[in-house]
């Protein structure tokens, strides 16, 4: 990590907690910085990705503004991790795609629609593409299946390369070294990941988020969209074994596998994002930097469109809208690969992987 | 809304614990309750926002507690720290008082942690509030104002006026503007001490009060206390006597709080603007002994002192907020403290030409001693050798002062002739003195402030009932 100046404020913010330790009892930031004395700058990576912004220590910080030592950690380590996220993007030259990342992340997915819509009808007449198309293959009347999966594969194996890379350089700076992975450290963290655990508060009652009160809403929210993707993933996956496997061709009923995966992954794309939204709108914004407001609203948008032009798409597909319906989803669905490595999406991994630092510092 | 024309049934002076537990039981009474704080918002809970624990007797294993901490051990650790200086009904009231509190608070907003590190080791007798004293004060007015609690910042009772020891009204500014008279039945005094007032400071130790630093807020001025013991309160605790600890002499002028203070004393030596030693700086254990050079710095030329170390002892204490100042050599290091080179050269080599082999072991009082030294170092004295050195200066931090009012069981003020005043109470800090007349005990003014509130808050209740 270079010096930047929210990494500067992040080490003075460290040294003045280091010495009074009151919230050690909030997160894993603390015992992880009171095992140092002195903070180096991947040190401080790690760190940044290790809160969760849970704004427990600035209400009860003695020293946060207006008090002279201004000490506000939710805030700075907010602006550090975005940094951190610029920093371990790969490849490099589109670290730049973290400045002004609410706006970069609307235009390429407005191009990514713009794109498959244009795309579709120079490849198919009106005739076909307002047509109604039914059962078997009826998707792939109006995009072709080859070209779907291209598209789809090119997309999100780019943005599986993209994340490895990023998460290797992560860990690396970080000062995770594989040889000292053990697999109850593995263990501890995902399991600390997937419960969002330290969202849970020290003892399941929750954050101080939206406001002063601690309240469990973000992490239910959270956890719809996180599980919702999820089973909007394995939706794709088993319709990718239905179609390689068996040879069994989408559309699928209503009741089928993929369907009901997809619809309540779907339902739970829907419900997340826009309580994590709503949360957001009626937050506390002191503790927030307002230049990141534009990357996680962007994305949380994102997800929430996918979703919503998917359940459209599986209500309507069965009517002459259908083949448009169809251009804007895949749309969507491919500019959320694309944008996957350069979003907010990338919080998930360094933090896990925080978290995994954290369980193997632990253990010595 | 606040309606300063209504007469409250009890009116809060202060802001900080002692305070809102007093105000909250008052309103869990049933009484209207109406707190005046003289700090702002931000500001809110006098010393109470940089506190970190309460002691607590115990007779088994809690969640936050370890073992047991029974009534006498807690006694004897009084009698102790105050060498009898206490009356023992209100301290046996607080000690007993401090059962379970624990389950008071928390249901009323408080949290606790279980300890998991730091230096003292206090998890059998002390439990620590989650996110310190700031977070207690937030859940505290939280469920005052849940409750119906009215709460005035900015503004300071300047005045009460008390007729033959009956309170009748109180003289109070906001925000700065013209005094307004304040009607309550009654009255409970939980603004602190003076410690932030360095006028009446002065008077008992002169212009050295200038260069001390005052470790919390800046409201706490006595200007309630003075004014009750004008108008005929018993006082309570010696007057000149304050809590002083030696500080890092960088911080605030007020509210730096628990980070500003200094560990490294037992691994270093002290010395003076002089670059003359002192004192014995291994005496006893740290905790032992900080309690102590608040008032050693206090009488030393011009208020200053500085510690010093070499790299071999850096990182054997807590870390503090402001960095060391650093030099590879000992006259850089006092070029950079502004001392005299030769002087400070000097003192160094005298006392590294004392120290005597030992083996250095600072969990016990090892025997690593000087000799032919004054004043001696008697423990973890080990030659300062090894490049580069560390300095840390030092000025006297004030946590509170020892003057307060008398209380009787009751938390009712005793005034001229040992006559309760009828409808005027007191706790925390402007009574502790009732309890810990001397000396210091980790954690007892939480507990004093939190025991005696909810009497207060009671007993004010009841009494604005009739
Ligand atoms: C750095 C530090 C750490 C400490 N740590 C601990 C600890 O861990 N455990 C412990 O038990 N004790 C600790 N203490 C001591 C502890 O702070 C006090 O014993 C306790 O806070 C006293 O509570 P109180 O409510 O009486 O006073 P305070 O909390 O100081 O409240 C006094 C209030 O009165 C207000 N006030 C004063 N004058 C007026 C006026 N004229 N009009 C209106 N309002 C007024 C002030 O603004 C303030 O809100 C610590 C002290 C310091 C400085
Ligand atoms: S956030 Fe504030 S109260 Fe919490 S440990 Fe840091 S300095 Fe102390
Ligand atoms: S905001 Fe929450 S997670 Fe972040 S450092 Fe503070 S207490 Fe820890």
């Amino acid at each position: 990590m270079r010096t930047t100046e929210a990494l500067v404020d992040a080490r003075s913010a460290m040294e003045i907690c280091n010495a009074c330790r009151y919230c050690e009892g909030y997160c894993a930031v603390f015992p992880a910085m009171e095992l140092r004395r002195t903070f180096s700058n991947g040190d401080l990576s790690y760190l940044a990705n290790l809160c969760h912004n849970c704004r427990g220590c600035y209400y009860s910080c003695q020293y946060a503004p207006p008090h002279e030592f201004q000490i506000n950690l939710p805030k700075t380590f907010a602006e550090l991790r975005a940094e951190t996220y610029e920093e371990y993007a790969w490849p490099r030259p589109l670290a730049r795609l973290f400045h002004r990342n609410g706006l970069v992340v609307s235009l390429i997915t407005a191009i990514g629609i713009a794109l498959i819509m244009i795309g579709t009808m120079l490849l198919q007449s009106n005739d076909v593409l307002f047509a109604r198309h039914q059962g078997e293959g009826a998707f792939y009347a109006v995009i072709p299946h080859n070209v779907m999966v291209a598209l789809g594969g090119a997309t999100f194996g780019y943005a599986i390369i993209a994340l490895i890379m990023g998460f290797l350089n992560f860990w690396r700076d970080a000062g995770g070294k594989m040889a000292e992975l053990k697999p109850q450290s593995l263990r501890q963290a995902f399991a600390d990941a997937l419960t969002l655990r330290y969202l849970g508060g020290s003892k399941g009652e929750g954050c101080a988020y939206p406001d002063e009160a601690f309240s469990n809403a973000r992490r239910v929210y959270h956890h719809f969209m996180f599980y919702g993707f999820m089973l909007a993933f394995a939706a794709t996956a088993v319709a990718t074994i239905y179609d390689y496997v068996f040879g069994w061709v989408a559309p699928y009923g209503y009741f089928s596998l993929p369907v009901i995966l997809g619809t309540l992954g779907g339902i739970g794309l829907l419900i997340g994002p826009a309580g994590l939204l709503w949360l957001k709108a009626k937050s506390d914004k002191t503790p927030a930097p307002a230049s990141l407001m534009g990357m996680d609203v962007a994305f949380l948008v994102l997800l929430f469109m996918t979703s919503l032009t998917g359940l459209v798409l599986l209500a309507f597909r069965e009517t002459a809208a259908m083949g448009i319906l169809l251009a804007i989803h895949l749309g969507f669905v491919l500019s959320l690969f694309v944008v996957l490595p350069y979003s907010k999406f990338v919080h998930g991994l360094y933090r896990t992987g925080a978290l995994l630092r954290h369980a193997m510092e632990r253990k010595h | 809304m606040v309606d300063l024309a209504k007469t409250y049934d009890v009116l809060v002076v202060g802001g900080g614990n002692a305070a809102l537990c007093a105000a909250i039981t008052a309103r869990e009474k049933g009484a209207s309750v109406l707190i005046l704080e003289h700090a702002p918002k931000p500001f809110r809970g006098g010393n109470s926002r940089h506190t970190r624990n309460l002691r607590c007797m115990h007779t088994e294993p809690t969640e936050v507690l370890t073992e047991a901490y029974l009534e006498e051990e807690y006694w004897d650790d009084l009698m102790r720290v105050t060498n009898g200086v206490t009356d023992e009904r209100l301290a046996r009231m607080a000690i007993r008082g401090s059962n379970g509190v624990g389950r008071w608070m928390e249901a009323r907003g408080v949290r606790f942690q279980p300890s998991l590190g730091g230096t003292l080791n206090l998890s059998r007798t002390n439990a620590f509030f989650l996110g310190g004293g700031k977070a207690l004060v937030n859940a505290y007015y939280a469920t005052a104002e849940r409750l119906g609690v009215e709460v005035l910042y900015e503004t300071e009772v300047l005045d009460l006026e008390i007729d033959k020891g009956v309170f009748q009204w109180a003289t109070v500014s906001c925000q700065g503007g013209e005094p307004v008279k304040v009607r309550a039945k009654t009255v409970v005094a939980a603004s602190g001490g003076f410690q932030a007032n360095l006028e009446w400071l002065k008077e008992y130790w002169g212009e050295a009060a200038d260069n001390f630093i005052i470790r919390g807020t800046p409201y706490n001025k006595g200007r309630m206390l003075r004014n009750l013991l004008d108008k005929g309160a018993t006082p309570v605790g010696d007057p000149r006597q304050c809590h002083a600890v030696a500080i890092d002499a960088r911080a605030p002028q007020f509210d730096g709080g628990i980070v500003t203070r200094l560990d490294c004393v037992p691994f270093s030596i002290v010395v003076d603007k002089n670059a003359q030693r002192f004192y014995d700086e291994g005496e006893d254990f740290w905790p032992k002994r900080y309690a102590i050079w608040g008032r050693l710095v206090a009488q030393q030329p011009d208020q200053i002192a500085y510690a010093i170390i070499d790299s071999k002892a850096v990182t054997l204490f807590m870390p503090s907020v402001f960095p060391a100042v650093q030099a590879d050599s000992i006259g850089e290091l006092a070029a950079k403290l502004g001392l005299d080179t030769q002087a400070l050269e000097n003192t160094v080599a005298q006392y590294n030409a004392a120290v005597r082999p030992g083996n250095f072991d600072n969990s016990i009082l090892d025997n690593c001693a000087t000799e032919g030294l004054t004043p001696p170092k008697t423990h973890w004295a080990r030659r300062i050798d090894e490049a580069p050195y560390y300095a840390y200066p030092l000025r006297p931090g004030i946590t509170f002062t020892y003057l307060g009012v008398k209380v009787d069981e009751q938390a009712r003020v005793v005034m001229e002739g040992g006559k309760p005043a009828k409808n005027i109470f007191a706790t925390g800090e402007i009574m502790a003195g009732n309890v810990l007349g001397k000396g210091y005990l980790a954690g007892l003014g939480m507990t004093i402030g939190t025991v005696f509130g909810r009497i207060a808050g009671e007993e004010a209740a009841k009494n604005a009932n009739h």
